[in-house]
């Protein structure tokens, strides 16, 4: 006898592209802040930005890229029956995540240091353009940084998922959520490195 | 076989991904690049329209929208002029207090 389980992809993906767009709004609200801010304190956001290592966020900008490739290529993987190459293509976007998150946690941490963190008095003496701009900044790369870690918790229950073959070539529209979910987060970051690192 | 087929399954090749991959480093670098030399009020431009360029190619590769039901690319142009629109005005209204 062969089961046959009601499915139906479409709704599925459409239901993940409806919350990716709530997503896209809730950012889109963040650079709007950022953007009237920045057009009121033209000088200190110029000036504030400089501080912002161009390196580091360059270099997490090419992990995110490489990691929404190996993940991208995990889907093709899996349509062709490749279940050990997809399960190896998810491991490196797991690891590539976890290297986005070591550079930032390092980033913040030198930010921390020099007492530059919202609230800091050190920061407030540096006048109301650059609370504005550490404040947007933290909470911008903050709420992303959250982002990158609900994204590995659901790609890790989706590697577990196609170790148990629970998620295989004839079924594997969750892996493509997972995906897209990845994308976004991704697509994000192209907005916020070059708002915050390099138009200075 | 699933009984309910949605849409066809494109597979697209893993060497599509890896050329598109060196074209957003590509565009990666050449942003820094430019944004080092300054453009004055350029600047802004040049990098927002580079970060929309990255971002078609991340959408239509990567989130399969060139391959999927055409419903889901109209809804991400819809949801892009929304916020387009808002972000529009908004910055007129401070633009002109």
């Amino acid at each position: 006898m062969i089961l046959v389980t009601h499915r139906d992809d479409l709704t599925s993906k459409t239901g993940m592209w409806l919350f990716l767009f709530t997503e896209m709004l809730l950012f889109g609200g963040l650079f709007i802040v950022y953007s009237v801010y920045r057009y009121r304190n033209p000088v200190s956001f110029h000036l504030a930005a400089h501080d912002l290592s161009v390196a580091i966020g360059t270099i997490n900008t090419i992990i995110l890229l490489v990691s929404s490739t190996t993940i991208a290529m995990s889907i093709t993987a899996i349509q062709k029956k490749n279940k050990k190459l997809a399960l190896l293509l998810l491991g490196m976007t797991i690891v590539l995540g976890l290297a986005f998150l070591v550079n930032k946690y390092f980033e913040w941490g030198k930010h921390i240091k020099e007492h530059i963190y919202p609230g800091s008095s050190v920061l407030a003496l540096r006048g109301h353009g650059d609370v504005l701009f550490y404040g947007l900044y933290f909470f911008m790369t903050g709420l992303h940084a959250l982002h990158i870690i609900i994204g590995l918790v659901f790609i890790m229950v989706i590697t577990a998922s196609i170790l148990r073959d629970k998620i295989n070539s004839e079924n594997y529209v969750l892996l493509e959520n997972s995906g897209l979910y990845w994308h976004l987060v991704d697509l994000i970051w192209i907005f916020l490195f070059p708002l915050f690192y390099l138009i200075t | 076989m699933n009984p309910i087929e949605n849409g066809k399954n494109h597979i697209i090749p893993y060497k599509t991904f890896l050329y598109v991959l060196a074209g957003l480093i590509a565009l990666t670098l050449t942003s820094v690049t430019l944004t080092r030399i300054s453009l004055g009020t350029l600047t802004v431009t040049i990098a927002l329209i580079i970060a929309a360029v990255k971002s078609s190619f991340v959408l239509r590769i990567f989130m399969h929208l060139k391959f999927e039901n055409k419903m889901f690319s109209r809804a991400v142009i819809g949801v892009i002029m929304l916020l387009c629109a808002v972000i529009t005005i908004t910055l007129l209204d401070y633009l002109n207090r």
